[in-house]
């Protein structure tokens, strides 16, 4: 992770703060930064979206391909990530250096995403054992200031979103192989709805939502934790150096919970407020 | 591409434009505050990224560092996401590495660099959306780039890739058009001094036709740098307005 500096003054300023329940740009522990969504940036991919959280610029494209399924699910479809660490976010990440934190992150997305219970692969099946669909998440870093998962996986809520999958038919033509069909209607389409990612950090006693890359500096151990919006966890992970005691754990899986459960909602009315603008939105993109 | 006229008898193209008319270029500057400068420009479909860091110290080997002037460092990378086709390595194939050393060509030509002696100034380009024309967006934005990090260049380094169809040199080709068996230049122009800084063509052409697609390219050139000085007074209006409330 591009890291940061932090002298012990800094560090102690910073702990004192969110003991008192105040972060250093005046957030409460679990308020998130200024956040900005928007989707169908790009114009030759079947979904995307691009989210700034604060200083974090995130974008995500999505490619919607029928392929074979895997040969121990054969009635699931599945998603293929790839994280680009683009030397946009800092010169370290030039050439291969973006690669190492590129597959980290790809490794977890795996892990929370191709599960049943974050998102109904299920859905993608076309024809068991034969056709399914196959969705290629491509992630774009473009500016890196802490908080990467629950940027990214709010990218790709968004980004699945806004990709319309179409629903095909198998039909058997006379020679006994099979033939795919569309349907005519371009309305007749299915959408993927996914969980959110939330990390909490544990800086001295607290917890903290959103943490920036100083607050990150300062903190012994994160939870990633996915969470669909009913509020059921469907993943939990712990990353850093140090080590969390089981009731911490406890806690901040409770506040995850809260938190993303609290999420999804106004975030899917503002993803259904922008498509219902449909051709008069006005694209912005980096324009604005 | 069989059946598909690239200009018509009318004198339109693939997309309605004529001979000359160039796609429509929407830039901005400053678009990412963590970064010493950055530019986002869009010709028509294609979309691009510029980002600069530098002047700073060398990093990596000191002994690469110049004694009289800066050394500069280009990347050229393409999203995966860009091209109809899902492209599997972002950068690090031979194309890639070509356009680096393009860009890099291209800037050590336009960059001032001998003010800068044992540092290292870096650019890094990343095209969104590639419709034709990348390497000329990306000298486009990263011009934009380098003039938002406040470093200085001797005039705007401006690109146009221009192609010849039926005796006629097309301005600005778009990816149809460049696939579609036509003989490309790309030329990259100091427009005050009317310097060129680099010409790429690797097609075959009459070579009495080189000089009427110079001319228009450099025309197209100078075309393109109305446009990106429009947008950098338009930056400074919008931060002057700032920085007075």
């Amino acid at each position: 992770m591009a890291t940061v500096q932090v002298s012990e003054a800094e560090k102690v300023y910073i702990l004192h703060g969110i003991r008192d329940d105040l972060r250093v740009d005046g957030r409460g522990c679990e308020d998130y930064r200024h956040m900005e969504v928007e989707t169908d940036v790009v114009s030759n991919t079947d979904g995307s979206a691009k989210v700034t959280l604060g200083h974090t610029a995130v974008l995500v494209g999505i490619k919607a391909e029928i392929g074979k399924p895997r040969p121990l699910i054969p009635n699931e479809g599945y998603l293929e990530f790839f994280v680009d660490c683009s030397a946009n976010a800092t010169p370290e990440f030039e050439g291969r250096g973006g690669e190492e934190l590129g597959t980290e992150l790809s490794n977890i997305l795996y892990k929370v995403f191709n599960n049943e219970h974050s998102l109904d692969l299920r859905s993608l099946c076309i024809s068991p054992g034969e056709h399914c669909w196959v969705l290629y998440v491509d992630v774009l870093l473009l500016q890196c200031d802490g908080n990467l998962y629950d940027a990214i996986s709010i990218a790709i809520k968004a980004a699945l979103f806004n990709t319309k999958i179409p629903r095909v038919h198998i039909s058997s033509d006379d020679e006994g192989g099979k033939e795919i069909e569309l349907s005519d209607d371009p309305y007749d389409c299915m959408r993927v709805n996914v969980s959110c990612i939330v990390t909490l950090c544990k800086i001295g006693h607290r917890h903290v939502v959103d943490a920036t890359l100083q607050e990150k500096a300062c903190s012994v151990a994160s939870l990633i934790i996915s969470v669909t919006h009913k509020g059921v966890i469907t993943c939990t992970r712990k990353v850093g150096r140090g080590s969390l005691d089981p009731e911490s754990i406890c806690e901040m899986t409770e506040a995850g919970r809260r938190v993303g459960k609290a999420l999804h909602s106004p975030l899917i009315k503002l993803l259904q407020q922008e498509e219902s603008l449909g051709k008069k939105r006005q694209k912005v993109g980096f324009l604005g | 591409m069989a059946g598909l006229e690239l200009l018509t008898d009318q004198g339109y193209r693939l997309d309605g434009r004529k001979a000359t008319e160039l796609r429509k270029v929407q830039a901005r500057m400053g678009v990412f505050a963590q970064a010493d400068g950055s530019a986002y420009l869009e010709q028509g479909n294609t979309k691009a990224l510029a980002v600069v860091y530098g002047p700073h110290e060398m990093r990596g080997s000191r002994s690469r560092a110049l004694h009289d002037r800066a050394v500069i460092n280009c990347q050229y990378s393409m999203a995966t996401f860009s091209t109809a086709e899902r492209k599997r390595r972002p950068h690090g194939d031979r194309k890639s590495t070509e356009m680096s050393l393009h860009l890099k060509q291209t800037f050590e030509a336009a960059v001032m660099t001998q003010l800068f002696p044992r540092s290292q100034i870096d650019i890094y380009v990343k095209i969104l959306q590639s419709d034709g024309g990348n390497y000329s967006v990306c000298v486009n934005a990263a011009t934009l780039a380098v003039i938002d990090a406040g470093i200085p260049m001797r005039d705007y380094v401006c690109a146009c890739t221009v192609g010849f169809v039926d005796e006629t040199p097309l301005a600005d080709l778009c990816h149809a058009e460049e696939g579609g068996g036509v003989s490309s230049l790309a030329l990259a122009l100091l427009p005050r001094g009317g310097q060129i800084a680099l010409v790429q063509m690797d097609a075959r052409l009459h070579q009495d036709h080189l000089e009427t697609l110079i001319e228009a390219a450099m025309t197209a050139c100078k075309g393109v740098s109305k446009v990106l000085d429009g947008v950098v007074r338009q930056h400074l209006h919008e931060a002057s307005v700032h920085s007075r409330e």
